[in-house]
């Protein structure tokens, strides 16, 4: 009785119908996230910790401490060498993708000819570059001899990433960088088909700068390139961060370590390995997030 | 005299700018178009072009062969009616439940708002991998939480079935959900408290300005989230193949159809050619995505546009 006199009380004024409004709204998704994020994710720490058989009358678990853990660490053939090789995929390609999709942003936010039809053709990987299609693709066949008739002619030798490499090695850049580096180019096309959501994001960002930004720095002699340093890059700094977590999370989404993890839990049933696997994932993703998210915060620009 | 110089000079640069713009842009599109041309081509073309030297993109044999067998292997028509019809309901549901999360996180703050909404940035964070084995023992002998045996005696299996989606996405945990509410919320966020506040003030209910007045604002949000939605749900392989095994959708058609694929054609031929085969799987691979290109080219304006005011600031 007393809270329901409560409840109408509070009702009454515009901030409690707000907050009641509020709960309203947010209760679907408080709903799913119980059943369908929390209580997951609560039953797969269990399983990480312990046998899980599945028998007529149910699931069985029996708790084996760390033995699941140090299972896929020491044991398993393939989960170290995985998680380790898509975390160094990662290392190198997430500063690549957020260079490349900035670099790409900013031109598209320049006044050009035919610039409606490079951004609809820029965000077209946003559709096709995800899921089972970019799967499928890395195994065409045709696809491959096409691309090796494509390089195999004079021209593109020519103008092909080899001789460039000839050439920076020749003027004393350090070797690991030009392996850096021509490896990125030779894999740009991968790195476009990555970028389509990021430029989207940075494109949004930059669009919400105000022109007089620009038409103040203009005016005190700003160049463009000054313009960019000192205005563009501080403030989508934050943005610069956004991407970052998303783009660390999506290449995380389709390294073969996903696939692995699905393996084990499906045609092996083996749940508390496989959920243990996912679990030593999970924190090193979270490990890698924290280092990087911590080194580029430290540089963000908030403008409050 | 001075003056006439640093214009030229200016004027050169300005132009080799544009050049090098130019090239660069058209250099990157050819690189996104190349593999859906090269997918045209390679679709139409018979089986002895891919033999054939002089034969690069233009087929000397023109053919829908390929067509006709990948849609019959693919059960094409079918399979394009269970996507549609799967995506666009997740796809409203999705979009609905997470406009109204996005909402309250934004503008109907209440106590305990601000540690949900880290919820939401923990779903987007973990992968999606840790908790899938719990998710399909949940969904196998689905109870929500005891409520069904109660009424039933017994469990449900949701498996195979498109319940699964259809319950992810009316409360808001479908795939990549956190991100969508997420977008939301930061949209919603943009819109100047005055409108808000000015319908209140003219005793507009909250329901009502957030039907009448936030939501047709908010139309350049809800038009990126529905088609982010739609693709990935249309794409999606992750959950489709371990929800959905035995129903036909775009997705699960694609990633089996290398291997219908091999043994509609050992019924047909001795020996099965690996070119062949890779030739009518990007054939399948294109008309896969067929819909999708044709569905871009119709929103593709206005969502290319709305990208401008949806300004995702984190």
């Amino acid at each position: 009785m007393k809270i329901t006199s409560k409840l109408t009380k509070s009702l009454q004024s515009y901030e409690g119908q707000k907050a009641f409004w509020g709960f309203i709204f947010v209760s679907p998704w408080l709903l799913g996230f119980v059943f369908f994020f929390l209580v997951p994710l609560l039953t797969s720490l269990r399983y990480s910790f312990s046998k899980v058989e599945a028998s007529s009358s149910g699931i069985q678990t029996t708790f084996v401490g760390l033995s699941n853990y140090m299972e896929a660490i020491l044991v398993n053939p393939n989960f170290n060498r995985q998680l380790i090789e898509s975390i160094l995929d990662i290392v190198i390609d997430v500063p690549l993708i957020l260079i490349f999709s900035l670099f790409v942003s900013v031109i598209l936010n320049q006044q050009f000819l035919g610039r409606s039809v490079a951004r609809s053709i820029f965000f077209l990987p946003v559709i096709l570059a995800s899921g089972v299609i970019i799967n499928l693709e890395a195994e065409s066949l045709v696809q491959a001899i096409n691309q090796q008739q494509a390089t195999s002619g004079g021209l593109s030798n020519a103008l092909g990433s080899f001789e460039l490499a000839r050439i920076m090695l020749g003027a004393g850049v350090n070797p690991t960088i030009v392996e850096y580096l021509t490896g990125s180019v030779g894999r740009i096309y991968e790195i476009v088909r990555l970028s389509g959501v990021q430029i989207l994001i940075f494109l949004a960002g930059i669009q919400t700068i105000s022109p007089s930004v620009y038409e103040a720095a203009k005016t005190e002699g700003a160049t463009g390139y000054e313009a960019f340093w000192k205005i563009t890059l501080p403030m989508v700094s934050p943005l610069i961060l956004v991407n970052l977590v998303y783009t660390i999370i999506d290449s995380f989404a389709r390294s073969p370590v996903t696939d692995l993890i699905l393996e084990t839990g499906f045609d092996a049933f083996n749940f508390g390995l496989s959920s243990a696997m996912a679990w030593v994932y999970f924190i090193s993703i979270m490990l890698i997030l924290g280092v990087s998210s911590y080194i580029i915060s430290k540089k963000v620009f908030y403008q409050e | 005299m001075t003056i006439w110089n640093t214009i030229t000079f200016d004027k050169i640069k300005r132009w080799s700018w544009s050049f090098v713009r130019f090239v660069l842009m058209a250099g990157l599109s050819f690189v996104i178009l190349y593999p859906i041309l090269q997918k045209i081509s390679t679709a139409i073309k018979h089986q002895s072009d891919l033999y054939s030297p002089i034969v690069i993109w233009i087929p000397e044999n023109f053919t829908l062969e390929n067509f006709i067998s990948a849609m019959s292997i693919m059960n094409y028509w079918e399979t394009l009616f269970n996507t549609t019809i799967l995506a666009t309901v997740t796809t409203i549901l999705t979009t609905a439940s997470c406009a109204l999360a996005g909402y309250a996180f934004a503008r109907l703050r209440f106590k305990g708002s601000k540690i949900l909404f880290a919820g939401v940035v923990m779903t987007i964070l973990v992968p999606p991998t840790t908790i899938l084995i719990p998710m399909y023992m949940n969904l196998r002998d689905f109870s929500l939480g005891g409520i069904i045996p109660l009424l039933t005696g017994d469990t449900v299996n949701l498996l195979d079935s498109y319940w699964p989606f259809i319950l992810t996405s009316i409360t808001a945990n479908s795939l990549k959900a956190g991100l969508y509410i997420f977008i939301f919320t930061q949209f919603f966020r943009g819109i100047p408290k005055a409108i808000e506040e000015a319908a209140y003030i003219d005793g507009a209910s909250v329901g009502k300005t957030f039907f009448r007045i936030m939501l047709p604002n908010a139309k350049p949000a809800i038009v990126t989230v529905m088609l982010f939605s739609f693709v990935w749900q249309w794409n999606d392989s992750f959950y489709t193949t371990t929800y959905l095994t035995s129903a036909n959708v775009m997705s699960t058609q694609l990633s089996s159809l290398p291997h219908n694929l091999a043994i509609y054609l050992e019924g047909s031929t001795s020996s099965v050619d690996p070119f062949y085969l890779s030739m009518v799987q990007d054939t399948g691979i294109l008309l896969g995505m067929l819909p999708l290109i044709i569905l871009y080219l119709f929103v593709q304006r206005h969502f290319v546009e709305s990208v401008k005011q949806t300004g995702i600031v984190g």
